[in-house]
């Protein structure tokens, strides 16, 4: 790994002073399970990093219908601290493995954006709302496509308040060496707002994460679901899986994850 | 950079460039060898430690982000006159062949004891373990290294 330099800031402002006033590339670190395996592999090399886990931005807690997660909380806490959703709750437990959990952070996922990350399908199902230091967001404007978000060069996520649902879950078919989804379905039934109250988004078939409309409208009808199928034109193809495959496995894991609401 | 660490109870100055992973300092600069680098790409979990009592991969850790954290390796958990019980359950259950992961083993373990007490169940520590690989012995007798190893730690509170 290239050296750097390192930054520990203990406030926003210093964050992203320390951010901007780097001589080149700066980067922010929060759990860096994304990161440094990033700069080892030398497909990041920034010349200074700026730690922002001394800001005081981890915690859980409830403000009427939305749950509130600070940006850096731990996949681990969440997993055991998100109890007013378990859907996310579960969500969390079953990213990367027990010790990826104890230092991979919320909002490092959200930020990073990977298309195959777990955290943005339940964002944008819990059409949640994406507060930092100089805004806020919906998750429907948050994310933009692989690796993109309405984030600015040095804006920091310090929480993100995901709405509490009637009933929520998460399927996912996982790929076996990374743990990443090669498909995870995130469904939400919220209160009735007139007639819509399910918000279906998928995440790992697509460059990024994104909302399944038919499947959305399908359930909000109290249609069958099961003859529901994704068009498989938009969708990833690799080594792993090809796009029929992936439009097939978004309706298993819809399916996996509506027998499994809580 | 300068830095201190807290290693087994024990604080040490560092001095090491920014980008230096704990696993390297634990190994090259403090001569703790018993955390092994496999993969180093985040999979295996050789490197495994305890940091604050919670297992991580040194591998994808900076040093410098230990600092004002207590770190454990599996040095510090026991020794070879008196093994942990969880190591010492190792030794019995044969949970181990070449060895080369079962530093990263044992400190899976302590985890799972932190995570759900001393009574586990194989199912439980099988799937626990999804972040350790073994090339060795297919798994089975570091299962029941852990279930065991983590009863004989309820008998060492009792």
């Amino acid at each position: 790994m290239r050296d750097f330099a390192l930054h520990r800031p203990g406030s926003l402002s210093a964050a992203t002073a320390a951010f901007a006033g780097t001589d080149g590339e700066a980067a922010y670190l929060a759990g860096g399970h994304t990161l440094i395996p990033a700069m080892k592999s030398r497909l990041r090399m920034p010349d200074a990093l700026v730690d922002l886990t001394g800001l005081g931005l981890s915690g859980i807690s409830r403000d009427g219908d939305r749950l509130w997660i600070g940006a850096t909380t731990l996949h681990a806490d969440v997993a055991t601290g998100a109890t007013a959703i378990p859907g996310l709750a579960c969500l969390a437990a079953g990213i990367g493995d027990a010790q990826v959990r104890n230092r991979g952070t919320l909002g490092g996922s959200i930020a990073n954006n990977d298309p195959a990350a777990d955290y943005p399908a339940a964002a944008l199902a819990l059409a949640a709302v994406i507060e930092t230091d100089r805004g806020s967001f919906g998750a429907d404007d948050f994310f933009q496509g692989m690796f993109t978000t309405a984030l600015a060069e040095s804006e920091i996520i310090t929480r993100v308040g995901f709405a509490i649902p009637q009933q929520s879950s998460y399927a996912k078919f996982r790929h076996p060496a990374s743990r990443y989804a090669m498909v995870g379905v995130y469904v939400a039934r919220h209160a009735a707002q007139g007639s819509n109250t399910w918000r279906v988004a998928v995440t790992g078939a697509g460059t990024g994460v994104f909302r399944w409309t038919d499947a959305e409208a399908a359930l909000n009808a109290g249609s069958d679901t099961a003859g529901l199928v994704l068009a498989a034109d938009d969708l990833n193809s690799d080594i792993h899986a090809s796009a029929e495959y992936r439009a097939h496995l978004c309706g298993v894991m819809m399916k996996q994850a509506l027998a499994t609401l809580a | 950079m300068q830095m201190t660490l807290t290693i087994n109870g024990q604080d040490h100055s560092v001095e090491a460039p920014a980008a230096t992973l704990l696993v390297e300092v634990l190994r090259d600069q403090l001569g703790l060898t018993g955390t092994h680098i496999g993969c180093d790409t985040s999979q295996c979990g050789a490197c495994n430690v305890l940091i604050d009592g919670a297992a991580v991969k040194a591998c994808t850790m900076l040093a410098a982000q230990a600092q004002g954290a207590q770190v454990t390796t599996i040095e510090g958990l026991g020794s070879t006159d008196a093994l942990h019980p969880m190591q010492q359950a190792f030794r019995e259950a044969h949970g181990l062949q070449c060895g080369f992961c079962t530093p990263g083993m044992v400190m899976a373990g302590m985890e799972m004891v932190r995570k759900h007490g001393t009574t586990l169940t194989p199912e439980l520590v099988t799937h626990e373990l999804e972040g350790n690989l073994c090339r060795c012995t297919g798994y089975i007798n570091i299962v029941k290294a852990i279930v065991a190893g983590a009863a004989a730690m309820e008998t060492q509170n009792a």
